[in-house]
């Protein structure tokens, strides 16, 4: 494999940082976290007893873990493609070579500079039946009177979509607005000189250049929603109760008000079963779409 | 077909005039090459011909229709580029079927079209690749077979040579006169390449910082370049200028293309000149040398010819009937 047993040496001396700071923050935690998975403990969570692997298949049957497992479904599903579809919507709109563009470029991609802390407030504010703007809009157009979205249980979830939509935006407004300029205006003019319209060139041009990054911003977006935790924690606390209707799985893992909590063995198990579903989600998504996708020449 | 006119075309970009009072009639079946050197505006008349630029000021005909504000897709006009601009996801097949699939033709005529223009270019065998499995020369020849099925009034070429290597260009050059002379349609061909303007137009449009300098033949143009910039222009070796004085009386330049350049005897009447750079081509040789005033001189042989050595002092000397005179504005005296 090595031409000279130096360059072994050398490669190994060279490998060894990165192979260092992956196992210190990677392996060891990850491991430790598979191994902590089959301790059962008791209330005060201090004292712990090995329980074979049975706690994983426990978790899973858990009608407490199928529920979040489902809310974080439901909320996946109301944020990724509404998402992406906002984005690259917004980053084709300001693709365009016009004066005072730039204000708006700047405008579309400021979320990516906002916390999660500060966005779920913002949006608790908006949100608010007393003073919110939302609110006030859905009462003015009839479609609900005076609501507490956050206090319904079926409008809590998509209230806090709405929120991780805003907030993720300005990431992926940034990554395909990058992707669209490195597009060749030739290839816009060649669809233009073979009668394209708008609509064709965005379907026959845009969207299959666009498609490794589409991909990318897709795995990236589903993997943030699954690990959506900030946003519940300070909007609903996994309420509205007893519905639980916005509890995640990763709120089920850290809330204040989960039942897991302080059970490190459960917790383990919980996470190191949302570690293998996000690993199966990701690796779908790249089997099923990396079909259609084209990497360049 | 239709022939195309452009009537006193200007184009700005911002304050950079790139395009000047620009009017040129490139006549139906000619193939016309616009040439100049890089940034000289020749690729922004062909844009405006093709409608993917509009013009400041101006008129653009294709046939008797006046072509101001008319979509490219509209104007019947198919483009060539430089890149070639091929779907890089899409096959050969559907690369070369899509400007028929957007304009919504039945899908048997497409495929008969299709196969038509592989065949004309030599693509039947390469329609299911894509185009980062083909070479430059068959991606070339997949971008000419999709401006081809369309049937075009007009083909418009933007150095679409510009990315083969040296043997593949020439090769490519006669299979696209040959396609030109097969199809009777109109070429407008952009190239900064001399050689490409000289073997493949019917006339050529010498352009320099958007003015239009010359257009005429390929014969024309090199035998009576219209000023200074056209004769130095074209032509390898390019053509030597000199101060009139040096050969007869008067204020004028004379230039003399390199191959008339003489070497006589020193009785015979002439100008000294110091041999500095003897370059041996194999069936020619350049030889290179300087006047006592600092005037460089290239001269044009056979390779069979015996040439001075470098360092040699020679007199040169040109036939009176193959010297080019230009005015002190560099344009052509009579």
């Amino acid at each position: 494999m090595f031409r000279r047993r130096g360059d072994g040496l050398i490669a190994s001396a060279m490998l060894a940082p990165a192979i260092a700071i992956l196992s210190i923050f990677v392996v060891y935690p990850l491991g430790r976290a598979v191994w902590l998975g089959h301790l059962r403990c008791d209330a005060t969570g201090r004292k712990c007893r090995t329980s074979g692997w049975m706690q994983y298949f426990d978790v899973l049957r858990s009608s407490d873990f199928q529920h979040a497992l489902k809310v974080t479904f439901v909320y996946a599903l109301l944020t990724v493609p509404a998402g992406l579809v906002i984005g690259v919507g917004l980053a084709v709109l300001a693709d365009k070579q016009i004066r005072g563009i730039g204000f708006f470029r700047t405008i579309f991609s400021s979320t990516v500079a906002t916390s999660v802390a500060v966005a779920s407030l913002i949006w608790f504010v908006l949100l608010q039946p007393q003073v919110g703007l939302l609110p006030d809009m859905l009462s003015m157009f009839g479609v609900m009177k005076n609501p507490g979205l956050l206090n319904d249980a079926g409008t809590a979830l998509p209230a806090i979509a709405i929120t991780s939509i805003w907030a993720n935006l300005g990431f992926t407004f940034i990554i395909v607005t990058a992707a669209l300029q490195s597009i060749p205006a030739e290839l816009f003019e060649s669809a233009m000189m073979d009668g394209a319209g708008g609509w064709k060139r965005f379907t026959n041009v845009t969207i299959p250049m666009l498609s490794p990054t589409l991909l990318f911003v897709s795995v990236v977006l589903v993997t943030r929603a699954f690990q959506a935790y900030a946003e519940v924690d300070l909007l609903t606390k996994g309420g509205p109760n007893p519905e639980r209707s916005t509890e995640t799985v990763t709120y089920l893992i850290y809330g204040q008000t989960s039942l897991v909590k302080n059970d490190i063995g459960l917790k383990s198990t919980t996470a190191v079963l949302l570690f293998a579903i996000l690993l199966v989600l990701s690796l779908v998504q790249f089997r099923s779409l990396e079909r259609r996708v084209h990497y360049g020449n | 077909m239709a022939g195309v006119q452009l009537i006193k075309v200007t184009k700005n970009f911002g304050s950079v005039v790139a395009v000047d009072d620009f009017s040129l009639d490139i006549a139906d079946k000619e193939f016309m090459v616009l040439l100049g050197p890089s940034g000289c505006g020749k690729s922004t008349v062909l844009r405006m011909i093709a409608g993917l630029e509009a013009p400041t000021s101006g008129e653009v005909f294709i046939g008797d229709h006046l072509m101001n504000g008319v979509a490219p897709k509209d104007r019947d006009v198919a483009m060539v580029f430089q890149s070639y601009a091929l779907y890089p996801h899409k096959t050969v097949r559907a690369n070369i079927e899509f400007p028929l699939k957007t304009r919504g033709v039945d899908s048997k005529l497409r495929a008969a079209a299709v196969a038509d223009a592989a065949a004309v270019l030599g693509l039947a065998d390469l329609l299911d690749r894509k185009p980062g499995q083909l070479s430059g020369g068959q991606r070339q020849r997949v971008a000419l077979a999709r401006a081809l099925v369309r049937d075009p009034q007009v083909f418009c070429m933007d150095e679409p040579l510009s990315n083969l290597d040296a043997k593949l260009r020439g090769e490519t050059r006669s299979e696209l006169v040959a396609l030109h002379q097969r199809l009777g349609s109109t070429f407008v061909y952009v190239t900064h390449d001399q050689v490409e303007a000289m073997t493949m137009g019917s006339r050529i449009a010498v352009i320099v910082a958007g003015v239009l300098q010359q257009v005429g033949s390929p014969t024309d143009v090199y035998d009576r370049p219209a000023n200074i910039f056209v004769a130095t222009f074209l032509g390898t070796p390019p053509m030597n200028i000199f101060p009139a004085q040096l050969f007869e009386a008067g204020e004028h330049s004379v230039g003399v293309r390199p191959e008339y350049v003489r070497f006589v005897d020193s009785h015979s009447g002439g100008v000294e000149a110091t041999i500095r750079l003897v370059e041996h081509l194999g069936h020619e040789v350049h030889v290179t040398g300087v006047l006592a005033d600092g005037t460089v001189v290239v001269a044009r042989h056979g390779g069979e010819e015996a040439s001075p050595r470098s360092g040699d002092m020679v007199t040169v000397s040109a036939e009176a009937r193959h010297r080019h005179r230009f005015d002190v504005s560099g344009r052509r005296l009579a």
